[in-house]
């Protein structure tokens, strides 16, 4: 038995709901500021999808590498991205990841295996898979893991690159977060399979559909997932069913005429840091332990953000050829 | 110095060259493109296959966004890619990762990646194969800040301006015209490198000032033949690479004739030649006696019909003409 199949000790379960704690303590916190102006750019968070980021990050190291959307916060947490440098560039300061050239929807931090989010839906995907050829040339068993939604899955780039990965079987995992709407689009409407999932046949590799709402369900299929792409047997393609909270991105609605109350209210009653807190038995006194820790990381994130300069207007030009 | 020895050989064996080279040189770089494997298809590509086998030498699919995507994937990673369009009206279907991600990716990312990457693209019109496979496209790509766009005309400047993108940390769409490829010319021997963004002067000349873009520098040269025998001594300028564009290497020229033709094979309207006459009277306005004329292809698709694609298409005629309407 591999040490990603033996069971999970309790530190790690408790590392595991810390993480998702602190990613939607960190959505929560930069939506406020987004709403008080003090974000520069838009943001799109992922608040109700946190299962789906640290069930599938939990399964990887750091020599792993992941690369995810516009709707990146969580995975970037999930994955070791520092805080205070993220939370610098949401508030566009020079000390951020970027240099307050990206913003959130391009939130990197290469040192800690996370490529990069990309803006433009589907681009990930084929970068993803070259990332997975670098693997492959090296040989040292690591895996590149690429972050999506059920909108990108009707892009040709996610064809294109899952029959690459699949003839020259690339340690690539295609990790579709279905959150049911691409903008303000229903993924019924949109896509011509009830399950994502059901297009891996197409392509000959595994593809299964999980709980995206309980991060125990995602980690178990990212184990398989995660051992035969390091096995050199090639990709897979998980389709985690889950509920975006708010809206697509700045101030739209989390209602109106796409959704209505009454469904979102059925998703919330499965919130996946509820169902977390059960199945990997988190305490009363634990959960205290860890909004007191996550309160802090974050306070300390914010300070570090605001003390930071801004760029100064020579650093337009920065960083744009090597 | 040593004496550098020169021999004659094609501009398509010149870029076989440089890719045998910088493979043997650094094993971090790869190629990738259709049917790149296989010898026969094209001499740029011949006998890579073979030495270096087919995990380093990668057929594609016909999937140009995926193979490009993953070249821009690899390179952030930490290889060298080269791809092989074949005509870069195939890499149309490939702009995202080149134009929004390879460009862009250093800048956008904080300076946390680089993108060694090298996008072989070879094109331009006159083999009668139509609108979609005549096209030359390099000025689309000169608004694309973050990439480098190189041009080459002739054998020595194919071989080692490929051999600098190769070893150029930054992307590069490396323009092939196809209708170079058989073209001969004299190589120095051994590890012939280019600097990129500089211009070179491939005829001297005092009345007027040719400036060429890749096919249409040979043009030049043509024209300037014909025109010495008229009595007209023209100076021919390659600026090589149009991103960066070497404008004080164009200016020199015209400063010293005073008199000015752009030649592109691309359409005239938001041309390589209307930027280079734009950044030429920023520079050098004073030294012009006469208007910059541009020569290019006309504002159409380039059609299939030998007689159309003629009257579409720039040639050494047009640019005499043009010179002539000049200095008249």
């Amino acid at each position: 038995m591999s040490e990603d199949k033996a069971p999970l000790s309790d530190e790690r379960m408790q590392t595991m709901y810390r993480d998702m704690l602190r990613i939607r303590r960190f959505e929560e916190t930069a939506f406020e500021l987004f709403e008080q102006g003090e974000v520069v750019g838009g943001i799109h968070v992922s608040i109700g999808q946190e299962g789906c980021s640290v069930g599938a990050c939990s399964t990887l190291n750091e020599d792993d590498a992941i690369l995810t959307t516009h709707r990146g916060h969580g995975h970037s947490i999930a994955k070791g991205t520092r805080l205070p440098e993220m939370m610098a560039e949401l508030l566009g300061k020079a000390t951020g990841l970027c240099h307050a050239k990206g913003g959130s929807m391009h939130i990197a931090d290469v040192s800690k295996g996370h490529y990069g989010a990309h803006s433009i839906v589907g681009s990930n995907m084929p970068m993803g898979v070259g990332i997975g050829l670098a693997f492959h040339f090296e040989g040292k068993g690591q895996v590149a893991v690429i972050f999506f939604g059920d909108g990108a899955a009707n892009e040709g780039s996610f064809h294109e690159s899952m029959n690459l990965a699949a003839i020259w079987k690339l340690p690539v995992i295609f990790f579709c977060e279905n959150n049911h709407f691409a903008s303000s689009t229903r993924v019924g409407y949109a896509t011509s399979v009830a399950d994502i999932s059901a297009r891996a046949g197409g392509y000959d590799i595994p593809g299964v559909t999980v709980d995206g709402m309980d991060v125990l369900a995602v980690h178990e299929v990212m184990v398989e997932a995660v051992d035969r792409a390091r096995r050199g047997l090639g990709p897979s393609l998980i389709e985690a069913k889950t509920y975006r909270y708010f809206g697509h991105s700045r101030k739209d609605p989390q209602f109106g005429p796409y959704r209505t109350e009454e469904e979102w209210n059925e998703w919330k009653a499965k919130d996946p840091l509820l169902v977390a807190e059960k199945i990997l038995g988190v305490s009363e006194e634990e959960k205290k332990a860890h909004d007191e820790a996550v309160e802090n990381e974050l306070k300390d994130a914010l300070s570090f953000a605001r003390q930071s300069p801004e760029p100064e207007p020579d650093d337009v030009y920065e960083d744009l050829y090597a | 110095m040593p004496e550098v020895k020169m021999r004659t050989i094609s501009y398509s064996t010149a870029i076989n060259e440089a890719l045998h080279e910088e493979m043997a040189r650094d094993e971090k770089v790869f190629l990738m493109g259709e049917d790149v494997a296989l010898s026969a298809i094209s001499p740029a590509t011949a006998g890579l296959g073979d030495r270096f086998g087919h995990e380093r030498v990668r057929n594609t699919p016909i999937s140009e966004l995926g193979f490009t995507g993953a070249a821009v994937g690899a390179a952030m990673a930490g290889y060298r890619p080269v791809l092989d369009m074949r005509r870069i009206d195939f890499m149309m279907l490939a702009i995202d990762p080149i134009a929004n991600q390879a460009a862009k990716l250093r800048y956008m990312l904080g300076g946390q990646v680089s993108i060694p990457l090298v996008i072989r693209a070879p094109e331009g019109g006159g083999s009668q194969n139509g609108p979609t496979h005549s096209q030359c496209l390099e000025a689309w790509f000169i608004q694309v800040p973050g990439l480098r766009v190189i041009v080459p005309s002739d054998p020595a400047d194919a071989k080692g301006l490929l051999k600098s993108a190769i070893r150029e940390d930054n992307p590069v769409l490396f323009v092939e015209y196809r209708a170079l490829y058989s073209l001969e010319g004299p190589v120095p021997e051994g590890d012939h490198t280019e600097p990129i963004g500089k211009a070179a002067v491939k005829r001297e000349g005092s009345d007027i000032t040719l400036i060429g873009i890749g096919s249409q520098a040979r043009s030049c040269l043509e024209a300037a033949e014909l025109l010495a025998g008229e009595g007209v001594d023209a100076e021919v300028v390659d600026p090589r690479t149009i991103n960066p564009l070497d404008v004080e290497g164009i200016a020199d020229s015209v400063r010293k004739t005073g008199r000015c033709i752009v030649a592109e094979e691309g359409h005239k309207s938001g041309g390589v030649g209307a930027e280079i006459a734009a950044s030429l009277q920023e520079a050098a306005f004073g030294a012009l006696k006469t208007p910059i004329n541009r020569v290019a292809a006309l504002d159409v698709p380039v059609p299939v019909h030998t007689k159309l694609e003629a009257i579409v298409l720039p040639s050494t005629e047009k640019i005499v003409a043009a010179a002539k309407k000049v200095l008249s």
